[in-house]
C-alpha cells in the first residue's frame, strides 16, 4: 500500500471540506472493498478521511411514508430494521444475500453503492483496463469474462456492477441524498449509476468530495410483496451470476403493478423497463413472464464465456415472477 | 483406565489456537526483525533486460533490495524428491534469482527488505523491470502436439507408463466399451495461513528458520543443500502451521530466500507470502485431461482398462500427480495399460494437492464406471461388487486389509441406496438424483526409519518428542494418546512436543502417512520405555514386583501391577523416587516395511451423494453425503471424523467450484484471490454422514493405521457428478460442474 495519511471527521461539513479541498484524498467508511484496493495499488490516495463517526447510521421514517437509510448505516443493521423488512422485503433480502456476515457488519449502505467492480483486470495493475487507466484498453473483452456483463456494455468496459442492494434500490426508484462542496442535492438512483460508454472510469455523477448521506426509499405499497433472488456459484460470500429484484401486484389474474431489476448481468444495476412494459396489465402467466424476459434480454451482447448469462437471466426473471405468483418447493 | 486411543480427546493445541496464543511462523517475536517482500515476474517467459532498483532503495524504511545481480547465489539445487523420502525435497529443480531468465509468471525476481512489511511492499512497486518476452505456453490446448511420455514422473518415483496383459486385444474383444475423456481445471490449495519463513542467523554457521512446513527436516535438508551448509548449521522450527493441503509438503523458495536475505542484511528477516503469491509460489494441481477406456463383458465384468493422462508440467521437471495408481488396482481387470503424457509449459512445477492423483484419477474411473453400469443396465453398486478384486490386481498379492465390501454395505444402509429409484425424482423445480463412487488411497510407507523419544520424569509425567509439525491434522493430540496408552498414563500426564528439526527425525507428514509414521515411532519409544521401567522394577529387591515375569506386568494409571493381581505393584514415581532416578528416556525407532512386502496396501471407502439440480437454472445443491471408510486403526475418533468430513467437503468443492483460470494472453492466473477462487463455504455444506469400518492391519505398521487425511476426498466428486447425471441425464466430463453446463 502506498504511504497514506489518515484523519477522522466528526461532522459532515468538515469531512466534505477536507476531501473536496484535496484531490488526492478520499473518504473511508467501512473499508471492506477500499482497503483491499489500497493494498493492491488500484486506488492510491494520499489521505484518508475516516467518516465512521458521522451521524449518518440510522434508518429513519420519512414524512411521505418512505424510509431513509443513513449512508453510514451498516448492511447488517439495515437488513434487520423491522420497518424495512415489513415494507421492502426485497431490500432486506438483497442485503442478506450479499457478502458475508463479517463484511455486512462493517460495510455501509453508501459504500455498498459505491463499491468498485470485481473484474479481475480492474484489480490487476499489470492488465489493461479503461476503468483504472482510461485509454489503456479492456482486457476483459476477449479475456476471462465469465462473470462479466451482457447488458449496458460498451467497447470500453464490460465489468458487472457488483452490488445486490443497488438492484433492489433501482427497482424502487430510490433517491440518493448527497452533500457536497456545492451543498445538498438529491439524485434519482437510476441517474446515479452511469453506463460505461466512452468513460468507464466515471461510475456516478458525484463531484470529488461529495458525500452520500443517505438513500430515500419512496413509499411503495407494492414493495411489501417483493423479493430478491440471487443465482451464484456458491451459497454465501459470492457475487451474483444473475439476480432479480421484483415487486408485483396481481389482481384478477392480471398484473396491476410490477417493479423489476436485474443484477449480475449488467454494467449498472439494471432496471428492467422493457420487461415491465410487457408485464404491465398482462396475465400473470409463465407465458407473459417468458415474453417479458425475452424483451429485456433482447439487446444483450455476449463476450464468449459469459454467453450463458443471457439465458440464465431470462430464466431467473421467469423464476422470480413465478415464485411471486405461485408456490414453489425450496431445496 | 480406558484406552486413550480410539477416544475423542480434544485437540491439545485447541485452546492456544482459539485464544490466539499459538505462534505461527510469521508471528514469532524477534528483536531487530525486518521484513522481506518478494517481487514477482509479471511475464511468463523471457529475460529481464533491465531492472532498476534505485527508487526502491531510496524509499523510506528500505534496508536492501536484492535481484539476481546482488543476491548470493545458491550452492546447489537438490533433485526433486517427494518429502516422504525424508531427504531434501525442493518443490522444483529450478531456483529463482540466479540469472535473468523468466520461466513463469510469479517467479521471484527481487526481494525488498524494509523495517515494515507495508514499506517493503510499497518499495517493491517502485522497481522498474523491463523484459524481452518470448512466447509462453500456459494451457494444454496451446501445445498438444508437444506432448511426450516421460520415463518417470513424481520426482522419479513412478514410471510414466505401465501395463499388464494385452489391453488392445481385450478392448477389441470386449462386449461393452466405455470411452470417455475428463477435463480438470487447475486447483490451488489455499490453506488459511499463507506460507511464511522467518530466518535468524545466530552466527555465520548457525541459522534458525521458523517455517510453515509439513516437514521441518525437509526444510532443514533442502536449505542446507541450497546454502551449502551442513545440516548441523540449520535448525527449523514449526510451532503451528495453519493448514497446508500439500502446499507446504515440498520446500519452495521462500525459506532459502529469507535466509539469504537475512544473512546479507545482518538482521532476522520475515518473509510471508501474500495470498496472491500463494498462487504462484508453492505449486498447484495441474491442468489435466484423462481418457478412460473400459472394456467389459455383457455382465459388467471388466476385462480391460486403459487410462491415459495428459497434463501440463514445468520447463524443469517431469511432474504429474499420480492419477493412474489407484484406478489401476481399484477393480480386477486382467488387461491394463496406463500412460502419462506431459506438456512442458511456463509454470512453476505442479505439486501434491490433497489426494494428489486420486482426486482426479478416481473421478475419471468412477464416472466411467457409472456410465458402464448405465450401459449394461445394472445398479452402479452392483457393478462395483461384480468387479471387486480379492487381491491386488497388479501384483496378485493379497490386500493387507480391505473392508471395501463392508464400506459399500454400510454406506448403502446409511444412505438408503436400496431405495434409490432408477429414475430421478422431481420436487418442484428440483431434480433429485443420487450417485456413488469407490474410494481408494494408497498406503505409502516412509522409506527411512522413523524416530521418537520418550522420557518419563520421577513424578510420573512423560514428555514424548518427534520432529513432526502440526498443520491442523491433530497429530499432536493423537501422539499424546498413543504415548499415554503405551506408557499406561492418563493423557493429562503426557505432553507431546514436535515441530522442530532438533527433535528425533521423522519424515514430512505427507501422503496420509504422517500420523502413522510418527505414531509408530512414538508407540515403539513409549512401549520400550515402559518395558524398561518394568524391567527395573522386577529386578529391584525393594519392589513389590521383584522377581515377577515382566510379561505379567501391566501399567495402569502410572502404576505397574501384576496383570492378574492388580493389588500388587507400585507406581513409576515410587520406584524412581526410591532408586533416586530423576528420569528415564528411550529413543524408539520404527523401521517401515518395504513398500512391496508381499501385500497390496490401500485404504478403501465408499461415497454416496444426493443432489438437487435446479431444472431451469442449473444450480446444483448437494443435499446429503455419506462416506464410509476403512482407515485401519483410528487414533482419535473426533479428529479422524473431522479429517474425513473435511475431505468429503473438499471433494464437493472440487466437483462444483474450484478452478484457477489461466489467461493465456498474459500467462497469469486470472483469479488469484480467495474472493475469486471459490472454495466451498458452510452454506454449501450438506448433511454429511461419516462412518468407519474397523479393519485390523498387521502389515502396515505396529498400530495398524492406514491414514485418514485424504481418503475422504477420493470419490466424493465422482459421487456428486454421478448424482448430477442421475438427476438430469447429463454426463459431466469437466470439473468444476458450474451451472452453465446444466442450463
Amino acid at each position: 500500500m502506498r504511504p497514506v495519511s489518515y484523519s477522522r471527521a466528526f461532522d459532515v461539513g468538515t469531512a466534505v471540506g477536507a476531501v473536496s479541498a484535496d484531490p488526492e484524498s478520499t473518504f473511508l467508511a467501512g473499508g471492506t472493498t477500499q482497503i483491499d484496493l489500497l493494498r493492491i495499488y488500484v486506488e492510491q490516495p494520499r489521505r484518508l478521511i475516516d467518516i465512521n463517526d458521522l451521524p449518518l447510521n440510522r434508518v429513519e421514517e420519512l414524512p411521505d411514508g418512505g424510509l431513509r437509510l443513513g449512508g453510514l448505516a451498516r448492511m447488517s443493521d439495515v437488513a434487520e430494521a423491522p420497518e424495512l423488512v415489513r415494507r421492502y422485503p426485497m431490500v432486506a433480502e438483497s442485503l442478506l444475500l450479499g457478502a458475508s456476515p463479517q463484511l455486512r457488519n462493517m460495510a455501509t449502505i453508501a459504500g455498498n453503492l459505491l463499491q468498485r467492480v470485481r473484474c479481475g483486470y480492474f484489480r490487476d495493475t499489470e492488465a489493461a483496463c479503461n476503468k483504472r487507466v482510461p485509454g489503456s484498453g479492456c482486457s476483459a473483452l476477449d479475456g476471462i469474462n465469465r462473470g462479466h456483463a451482457v447488458l449496458g456494455t460498451s467497447d470500453n468496459c464490460i465489468a458487472t456492477h457488483p452490488s445486490d442492494l443497488a438492484v433492489a434500490l433501482v427497482a424502487l426508484d430510490a433517491v440518493v441524498q448527497t452533500e457536497g462542496p456545492g451543498g445538498a442535492r438529491s439524485i434519482p438512483i437510476d441517474d446515479f449509476f452511469l453506463l460505461p460508454g466512452q468513460t468507464p472510469e466515471r461510475e456516478h455523477p458525484l463531484a470529488h468530495g461529495e458525500l452520500v448521506t443517505g438513500i430515500d426509499l419512496p413509499p411503495a405499497p407494492v414493495a411489501a410483496t417483493s423479493r430478491y433472488i440471487k443465482i451464484r456459484d456458491r451459497e454465501s460470500y459470492e457475487f451474483a451470476l444473475a439476480s432479480v429484484a421484483v415487486a408485483i401486484a396481481v389482481d384478477g389474474g392480471r398484473i396491476t403493478e410490477v417493479r423489476l431489476a436485474l443484477g449480475g448481468v449488467a454494467t449498472k444495476p439494471w432496471r428492467a423497463r422493457a420487461a415491465e412494459r410487457e408485464l404491465d396489465g398482462a396475465p400473470a402467466t409463465t407465458e407473459s413472464f417468458t415474453r417479458a424476459a425475452a424483451a429485456e434480454l433482447a439487446p444483450a451482447v455476449s463476450h464468449g464465456m459469459n454467453a450463458f448469462k443471457i439465458e440464465l437471466a431470462r430464466r431467473t426473471i421467469v423464476r422470480a415472477l413465478e415464485q411471486m405468483t405461485q408456490r414453489e418447493v425450496a431445496a | 483406565m480406558s484406552p486413550a486411543i480410539g477416544g475423542t480427546l480434544n485437540r491439545v493445541d485447541g485452546r492456544a489456537k482459539v485464544r490466539g496464543d499459538a505462534r505461527y511462523s510469521a508471528e514469532v517475536p524477534l528483536t531487530g526483525l525486518v521484513h522481506a517482500v518478494l517481487v514477482n515476474a509479471t511475464v511468463a517467459s523471457g529475460r529481464i533486460t533491465s531492472i532498476d532498483t534505485a527508487e526502491a532503495e531510496r524509499a523510506d524504511g528500505v534496508l536492501a533490495v536484492f535481484t539476481h545481480r546482488n543476491l548470493d547465489p545458491v550452492a546447489s539445487v537438490p533433485k526433486l524428491l517427494p518429502s516422504l523420502a525424508g531427504l531434501a525435497a525442493p518443490g522444483q529443480t529450478f531456483f529463482p534469482m540466479q540469472d535473468d531468465a523468466v520461466h513463469y509468471s510469479g517467479q521471484p525476481i527481487a526481494i525488498v527488505v524494509a523495517d515494515t512489511v507495508e514499506r517493503a511492499d510499497h518499495a517493491g512497486t517502485l522497481i522498474r523491470v523491463e523484459y524481452a518476452t518470448t512466447p509462453a505456453i500456459t494451457l494444454l490446448d496451446q501445445a498438444r502436439d508437444e506432448a511426450y511420455v516421460p520415463e518417470r514422473i513424481f520426482g522419479g518415483l513412478l514410471p510414466g507408463h505401465g501395463s499388464r496383459g494385452d489391453v488392445a486385444k481385450a478392448l477389441a474383444e470386449a462386449e461393452v466399451c466405455v470411452d470417455a475423456t475428463y477435463r480438470f481445471a487447475p486447483n490451488h490449495h489455499n490453506p488459511i495461513e499463507p506460507s511464511a519463513s522467518t530466518a535468524v542467523w545466530e552466527d555465520v554457521d548457525r541459522l534458525t528458520i521458523y517455517d510453515s512446513t509439513q516437514g521441518p527436516n525437509a526444510t532443514q535438508f533442502t536449505v542446507a543443500a541450497l546454502l551449502g551448509l551442513p545440516p548441523i548449521s540449520i535448525r527449523v522450527v514449526s510451532h503451528a502451521v495453519g493448514g497446508s493441503f500439500g502446499s507446504k509438503a515440498m520446500i519452495w523458495h521462500h525459506p532459502a530466500l529469507a535466509a539469504l536475505a537475512a544473512r546479507q542484511v545482518g538482521r532476522p528477516v520475515r518473509l510471508a507470502l501474500t495470498r496472491e503469491q500463494m498462487f504462484t509460489s508453492c505449486g498447484h494441481r495441474e491442468e489435466q485431461e484423462q481418457r478412460i477406456t473400459i472394456g467389459a463383458g455383457a455382465d459388467g465384468r471388466i476385462t480391460a482398462l486403459r487410462h491415459h493422462k495428459l497434463s501440463l508440467t514445468s520447463r524443469f521437471d517431469d511432474w504429474a500427480e499420480p492419477s493412474l495408481q489407484s484406478p489401476a488396482v481399484a477393480y480386477s481387470s486382467p488387461h491394463y495399460e496406463g500412460t502419462y503424457h506431459l506438456i512442458r509449459g511456463n509454470t512453476i512445477t505442479p505439486t501434491f494437492m490433497r489426494a494428489p492423483g486420486e482426486a482426479t484419477g478416481m473421478f475419471a474411473l468412477e464416472c466411467a464406471m457409472d456410465e458402464l453400469a448405465e450401459r449394461i443396465g445394472i445398479d452402479p453398486l452392483e457393478l462395483r461388487l461384480r468387479n471387486y478384486s480379492e487381491t491386488d490386481p497388479e501384483s496378485g498379492h493379497p490386500w493387507s486389509s480391505t473392508g471395501l465390501k463392508e464400506c459399500y454395505q454400510r454406506a448403502s444402509e446409511l444412505f438408503g441406496w436400496r431405495d434409490r429409484e432408477s429414475r430421478p425424482r422431481r420436487e418442484g423445480q428440483w431434480l433429485i438424483g443420487s450417485g456413488m463412487a469407490s474410494a481408494l488411497y494408497p498406503v505409502t510407507q516412509p522409506v527411512n526409519p522413523q524416530r521418537a523419544r520418550a522420557r518419563l520424569y520421577n513424578d510420573g509425567t512423560a514428555v514424548v518428542e518427534a520432529g513432526v509439525s502440526e498443520f491442523g491434522t491433530g497429530v499432536f493430540t493423537a501422539m499424546t494418546q498413543v504415548a499415554a496408552d503405551a506408557l499406561g498414563l492418563p493423557v493429562e500426564r503426557v505432553r507431546f512436543v514436535g515441530g522442530s528439526s532438533d527433535l528425533p527425525n521423522v519424515t514430512a507428514a505427507v501422503g496420509s502417512a504422517g500420523t502413522s509414521a510418527v505414531g509408530s515411532a512414538v508407540h515403539i519409544a513409549a512401549t520400550q520405555l515402559r518395558d524398561e521401567l518394568i524391567g527395573r522394577a522386577v529386578a529391584d529387591a525393594h519392589s513389590p514386583l521383584h522377581g515377577a515375569d515382566p510379561g505379567a506386568v501391566a501399567v495402569q494409571d502410572g502404576r505397574m501391577v501384576l496383570r492378574d493381581r492388580p493389588d500388587v505393584g507400585e507406581t513409576y514415581a515410587d520406584m524412581m523416587a526410591r532408586t533416586l532416578t530423576p528420569d528415564a528416556e528411550v529413543l524408539g525407532t520404527w523401521t517401515p516395511p518395504p513398500q512391496d512386502a508381499g501385500y497390496g496396501v490401500h485404504t478403501f471407502g465408499a461415497q454416496m451423494a444426493e443432489v438437487a439440480v435446479d431444472a431451469d437454472l442449473g444450480v446444483v445443491r448437494v443435499r446429503r453425503m455419506v462416506g464410509v471408510f476403512a482407515p485401519g486403526r483410528v487414533l482419535n475418533r473426533k479428529t479422524a471424523h473431522s479429517q474425513l468430513m473435511g475431505g468429503m467437503l473438499w471433494g464437493l468443492g472440487q466437483a462444483l467450484m474450484e478452478a484457477t483460470r489461466m489467461d493465456p494472453r498474459s500467462g497469469r492466473w486470472a483469479n488469484a484471490s480467495l474472493g475469486d477462487y471459490l472454495v466451498a463455504v458452510n452454506a454449501d455444506a450438506p448433511d454429511v454422514v461419516v462412518d468407519t469400518i474397523e479393519v485390523h492391519d498387521e502389515v502396515v505398521n505396529p498400530l495398524g493405521m492406514k491414514g485418514v487425511g485424504e481418503i475422504g476426498v477420493v470419490g466424493a466428486a465422482a459421487a456428486i457428478a454421478n448424482a448430477v447425471h442421475h438427476a438430469t441425464g447429463r454426463r459431466q466430463y469437466e470439473l468444476p460442474i458450474t451451472l452453465e453446463k446444466l442450463l
